[in-house]
């Protein structure tokens, strides 16, 4: 088990490694440089030159490579093109901000998901689990934005119960921080619920075709029974691998959210950054999500060996 | 109701109405649009009404002919990345596939870096320097997109590879590119048309939601996207101005899985039954 997890760290650490490589050489191997991104249309040949040698660009590229990295795991991102801010300072709290949200849906979402999968996998064919399955259908193919402000619409504009703008600041306490950010939260909970419930319920009934779970029924187990004690330890890693990949793409979903809510974290920065050309604040967040997303599906690699003890206990 | 055989369900013959509906504007846009999406024929935000089906928009520009005429736009694009894709996707694939060794193995791990990493963000970084003509924003999504049809062709083209016609084919003598094309491509056809659907459904969500973060079809173009960008504020006011061009988008994505869930189903179907 030790070498399998092992091989998949390392497996992991050079994906990881790799991503940055693509980062960094994304503004490097492409046509125009940092230099004519912050010119645009003052890119005369000699304006560019002396930036180009401001910034350190007439170095190899190899150099600056090493650099860059060196400085980010030390926690120096570097300044803004924009407006010469420290990119750490600007990223720390938005990231702290980002990622409040996304655990505050996921806490919701998660138990919630699997709980609807299996009720909906033990009454399968009913009411139920054909309503669950419309719905999260429906909310499976519409874009965040739609949801969101669909939301917006019934929940904050015609009944006044939850407010349209997540305007938080660094010391909003926390439970109106919860409230504030309930509409944004229940937007993600709609998108990634569905993907996850489907998941389960799928999973859990792949697993209720076995000869053993035929063997239970005809001992005289009721079915939750069957389903729990069964059905479900043997579900339990398609189950993880699908929670898991959810949870990245909430990372990177609330992206969207975050624009609709004007809400200020990590990923209202890197849209707003884009658009500026500020390459060393998308570089910044660009490796954040990266990194944690990458980091996320390791997880669900590891605990997909744990959970399995045909893989945990290799012969 | 049947088609090549097979019976259409409810949800698929629904899926089948909102594609054509949307194709169908998307082509004739110009010709049914009730007025120029350009011109400002009232007021600000008025009222929807018998002249104006939706309403005006911020500058007075009739809501209906602008989603028209977004339609275009927004299938277009997302038409063309999936197009692109799928060449660069189904090229390369088929290659890895029927060439094997060091090709495959080096194009595999291109394509398994490039998953690795959130799609959003890779255009970000990319956009972020070469900023978002529409050229560039095709390409850019079409490259990223294709990594998954890669996967894809390769696989379907691997199980084929190992058939004894393709053997013959290779034994007469015939080249990569007639094996690719003549041998396999035909073969392949049925997953790639339910992924052609994912993939477009897919690209359309994808150019949306950048034109809605502002980052992707710049003004004067307009896309459903952007439209739900510029409508945006109207929904604190109680307006639903922003739901238009979203559901818009939402019904076709609709539309569309619904009738891949179709495909993808005569599909596994056909395979199990027949030996």
């Amino acid at each position: 088990m030790f070498k399998l997890i092992s091989q998949r760290l390392a497996l992991g650490f050079l994906t990881l490694f790799a991503a940055s490589v693509l980062i960094f050489s994304g503004t490097e191997v492409l046509p125009g440089d940092l230099a004519t991104a912050i010119l645009q249309n003052n890119a005369t040949p000699e304006n560019l030159a002396v930036l180009r040698e401001q910034l350190g660009l007439d170095r190899p590229a190899a150099v600056r490579y090493v650099e860059w990295l060196d400085n980010t795991v030390h926690g120096d991102l570097g300044k803004s093109l924009a407006n010469d801010w420290d990119v750490a300072e600007e990223v720390g709290p938005r990231l702290k901000n980002t990622l409040f949200l996304a655990s505050y849906a996921a806490v919701i979402a998660v138990p919630l998901a699997v709980f609807l999968g299996i009720m909906a996998a033990i009454r399968q064919g009913t009411l139920f689990d054909r309503f669950i399955n419309g719905f999260t259908l429906l909310t499976i193919s519409v874009p965040e934005y739609f949801l969101a402000y669909l939301l917006v619409k019934y929940l904050a504009v015609h009944h006044f119960w939850f407010p349209s703008l997540a305007n938080v600041t660094e010391d909003t306490p926390f439970f109106s921080r919860l409230y504030l950010l309930f509409l944004p939260m229940l937007t993600l909970l709609l998108v990634t619920l569905a993907h996850m419930m489907r998941m389960t319920r799928a999973s859990v009934l792949a697993i209720m075709s076995n000869p053993y779970i035929e063997m239970a029924y005809l001992k005289g187990l009721p079915k939750w029974k069957i389903v729990i004690h069964h059905a479900l330890p043997n579900a339990l890693a398609p189950i993880i691998s699908v929670i898991v990949l959810n949870l990245a793409y909430l990372i990177v979903g609330v992206v969207v959210v975050e624009t609709v809510f004007v809400y200020p974290g990590l990923g209202q920065l890197l849209v707003d950054s884009v658009s500026k050309h500020d390459v060393p604040v998308v570089q910044a967040c660009g490796l954040i999500f990266a990194s944690t997303f990458i980091l996320l599906n390791l997880t669900a690699d590891v605990l997909g060996i744990l959970s399995n003890p045909r893989l945990r206990m290799p012969r | 109701m049947k088609l090549f055989g097979h019976k259409v369900p409810f949800t698929a013959q629904l899926g089948m109405v909102i594609i054509f509906i949307n194709a169908f504007v998307a082509i004739f846009g110009p010709w049914i649009s009730p007025f120029d999406p350009t011109d400002m024929v009232g007021d600000s935000w008025a009222d929807a009404d018998a002249t104006y089906w939706l309403g005006l928009d911020n500058l007075g520009r009739d809501i209906l002919s602008r989603m028209i005429d977004g339609a275009r736009l927004s299938i277009g694009l997302a038409l063309m990345i999936t197009m692109l894709s799928f060449s660069i996707g189904i090229v390369t694939g088929f290659t890895a596939a029927v060439m094997g060794k060091w090709v495959d193995i080096i194009l595999s791990r291109i394509v398994d870096l490039l998953l690795s990493l959130p799609t959003l963000i890779f255009a970000f970084v990319v956009l972020s320097v070469l900023g978002t003509d529409i050229p560039v924003l095709v390409v850019t999504l079409a490259v990223l997109d294709s990594t998954r049809v890669f996967r894809l062709a390769r696989s379907v083209a691997v199980n084929i590879n190992a058939l004894d016609f393709v053997e013959a084919a290779r034994l007469r003598g015939e080249g990569l590119w007639w094996i690719i094309r003549k041998e396999i491509l035909p073969n392949a056809v049925p997953p790639l048309v339910a992924e052609f659907g994912l993939r477009f459904s897919f690209a359309f969500l994808f150019i949306a939601a950048l034109s809605f973060l502002g980052i992707g079809v710049q003004p004067p173009d307009a896309d459903w996207g952007s439209m739900v960008r510029d409508y945006r504020d109207m929904i604190s006011l109680d307006g639903i101005q922003p739901l238009y061009p979203a559901g818009a988008i939402a019904l076709l994505t609709i539309g569309i899985n619904f009738v891949v869930d179709w495909i993808l189903a005569v599909h596994s179907n056909s395979t199990t039954t027949e030996p």
